[in-house]
């Protein structure tokens, strides 16, 4: 039951955000909002970390499993891309790097700037 | 048969064997090409094409799946939380690198997009495709784009990310655990950040992190570089 309690108080969280993103048509989803309550929560003290330690553990460890049917579902859209996938190929290859490339050192020099 | 076809066993069954198939590969040869992701997904394509299986029936147990997102989600607060202390510290370089790599995402499509001459409709469904799905799927739409090919480019682009992350960062020396988990969730939302949080708790943290910024940055800013350059 303990699990099962864990995963609804999330899901309330995220049932809250998403009726607040509907309402005042807010660009942030549901769920991202959940994770700002969920962060106030913990800051101001009202929820410990330990209190949701097995369903974090469960859902955070599993992550990149959830992910499967999305690439499964990946099926579905090669009819369309047939005449461009060469080209999205492309575009998504050079310039995920380059976010990469760009964030990371963006992130690296200001906080070793900072750090001095 | 019809049973099977007509449930979400089939569908939670395939993805959890072949999965954990993956894992067991993955553990012997940790090469980012055979994540259990990769090989679950390349497992599973083949066995609905071989047994005339349709996506449909697949997608009943899928749906499932994948709903666990909207809670993992909201649980990527407490690695946040936990880091608490890098975030009040370095939230200028967190802000600046974030908007910065957002800014590049949305430009950079669009300028090699108009060099490759791809029409102007793909390059907007383009656009969002390192942010997380359902902040993707509406701006895409916003933008006048597909969303349904919007949602095969963030997950193909956060797979890729995933994949290459590793090695861009060592390419270019960035070692920093914080800018490696931004550089991950910002490129590569929530499947980067399942990478990130497999390299350690404060790349997954500012990862996670990243999810939300990126997002909200990408959906401020690509209306404005769209009127501008397109």
């Amino acid at each position: 039951m303990k699990i099962l309690l864990q995963l609804s108080f999330l899901l309330s969280l995220w049932l809250i955000g998403e009726l607040i993103s509907q309402t005042w048509h807010l660009p942030i989803p549901g769920n991202v909002l959940g994770m700002v309550f969920l962060f106030f929560l913990l800051s101001f003290k009202l929820i410990k970390t330990e209190q949701l330690k097995e369903i974090s553990d469960f859902l955070l460890g599993n992550l990149a499993f959830f992910f499967v049917p999305y690439g499964v579902g990946l099926l579905s859209v090669t009819g369309v891309l047939r005449g461009n996938w060469w080209q999205i190929l492309l575009i998504v290859f050079v310039t995920t790097v380059l976010v990469i490339g760009v964030t990371g050192l963006t992130a690296q020099f200001l906080a070793r700037e900072r750090g001095k | 048969m019809e049973l099977l076809l007509n449930s979400p066993i089939l569908g939670i069954i395939l993805s959890v064997f072949t999965f954990q198939i993956g894992i067991l590969i993955f553990r012997r040869i940790n090469f980012m090409l055979l994540h259990p992701f990769i090989i679950s997904v390349l497992l599973i394509i083949p066995i609905l094409l071989i047994f005339n299986i349709p996506l449909g029936s697949y997608m009943i147990g899928g749906d499932l799946i994948t709903f666990f997102l909207g809670p993992a989600t909201v649980v990527l607060a407490i690695p946040l939380y936990n880091e608490i202390k890098t975030l009040k510290k370095h939230y200028i370089p967190i802000l600046v690198s974030v908007i910065t790599g957002s800014t590049i995402a949305i430009v950079s499509v669009i300028l090699i997009g108009q060099i490759l001459n791809l029409s102007p409709a793909l390059i907007v469904t383009l656009i969002p495709k390192s942010i997380t799905n359902p902040i993707g799927i509406e701006l895409s739409k916003q933008l006048g784009g597909d969303p349904a090919i919007t949602v095969a480019s963030i997950v193909f682009t956060g797979l890729l990310g995933a994949i290459v992350a590793s090695f861009t960062c060592r390419w270019l020396g960035i070692k920093n655990p914080m800018a490696i988990g931004l550089a991950l969730g910002t490129s590569a939302h929530a499947m980067g950040t399942s990478r990130a949080l497999e390299l350690g708790e404060t790349e997954g943290a500012m990862a996670g992190l990243a999810i939300g910024l990126a997002g909200l940055a990408t959906v401020l800013l690509a209306p404005i570089f769209v009127h501008w350059l397109m």
